[in-house]
């Protein structure tokens, strides 16, 4: 999708977050010199383009005590690949699920998911439990608990909250269960 | 934090609504009035449990491109080559992580040209060699963290 110079001056408008208050997309026409109407069709445009993926809050999981994050990385066949990403992503604790490239003689793994709790413990028991469920227990696995988290900012040319290019979404979900969970579409995305 | 506050995080983390009066629209559908969901959300942010309030863009979709990268970087350097990646403004969520690749990172930039270029200039300001594990696949996306009443 080519975007239109408006479109360009919302998206980087909308970087720094958007004003809140009770009429945010008429206080961002007023600086943009537009109206809100434009303001809430060009939005309304970039959603359905997915340009934007999610629109909301972006929290700092951190500060909400999800303290032990980690990035479990397997090193499984090409051919397998999909349909375990695919069942990996199911899990209800696992948060992010990606397919990467390898690097040869270095970094065998090409399967990614991360696992946001509260603490470590549970973590453990929840990758035991994604190993037994898939029958992973052959695949070459590593576990890579985060120690410090020095910038959970925005990059300049986009806005990840946690990892990027997280893709779109319907609204949250409303359930409570004690760990991380997932609402939204189910979806692939190379 | 108090039952608005949770009631905001567990259903904002995406479908604001856009329309004239988003916060209104809101607030009849938690069953609060305008004014409190306008300030339940200030507060959040202020507090430091928000880092930022809109649209989560889809950097490919701009044109952008995106790649994980990790560094090994010896224990005794490990300050310094963290800020030294954190000077550059393509980067985002810098972790230290338990392995000998123990600093991972986004990197994001204009193109896939500049991104290349970024990790060069990265690894002639460390010494050091930036893998990069571009994504080929994504299974998930949405990140959701939920608060538990209690």
């Amino acid at each position: 999708m080519e975007l239109s110079e408006l479109q360009h001056r919302l998206i980087k408008r909308l970087r720094d977050g958007l004003p809140i208050g009770k009429r945010p997309y008429a206080n961002i026409a007023n600086d943009l010199g537009t109206t809100e109407e434009t303001v809430i069709e060009t939005l309304e445009q970039l959603i359905a383009h997915k340009v934007i993926n999610r629109f909301g809050m972006i929290i700092r999981h951190r500060a909400l005590g999800y303290q032990a994050n980690a990035m479990c990385v397997f090193d499984i066949g090409d051919d397998a690949a999909s349909d375990i990403g695919k069942a990996m992503a199911t899990l209800p604790y696992v948060t992010l699920c990606y397919r990467r490239e390898r690097v040869a003689g270095v970094w065998p793994y090409n399967l990614y998911c991360m696992i946001h709790g509260r603490d470590r413990l549970t973590v453990r028991a929840q990758i035991r439990h994604l190993i037994a469920r898939l029958e992973l227990h052959d695949a070459p696995h590593k576990v890579l608990f985060s120690k410090q988290c020095f910038t959970q900012r925005a990059g300049k040319y986009g806005a990840p909250a946690i990892s990027a290019s997280l893709s779109a979404s319907g609204p949250a979900s409303t359930q409570t269960i004690p760990f991380p969970i997932k609402s939204g579409k189910y979806h692939e995305q190379a | 934090m108090n039952k608005l506050e949770r009631d905001l995080i567990n259903n904002l983390q995406g479908g604001f609504p856009i329309c004239a009066h988003p916060f209104q629209v809101l607030a009849e559908r938690l069953g609060y009035d305008e004014q409190t969901v306008i300030d339940g959300v200030k507060r959040l942010i202020a507090d430091g449990y928000v880092s930022r309030f809109g649209p989560l863009y889809n950097t490919e979709r701009l044109g952008g491109a995106v790649t994980l990268a990790a560094i090994a970087v010896p224990p005794d350097r490990f300050d310094e080559v963290a800020e030294q990646v954190n000077a550059f403004d393509e980067v985002a969520h810098n972790y230290a992580r338990e392995d000998a690749l123990n600093m991972w990172f986004v990197i994001l930039a204009e193109d896939e040209k500049k991104l290349q270029h970024v990790i060069t200039r990265i690894e002639n300001a460390t010494g050091l060699r930036v893998l990069s594990f571009p994504k080929e696949r994504e299974y998930f996306l949405e990140l959701h963290l939920e608060v538990p009443d209690q």
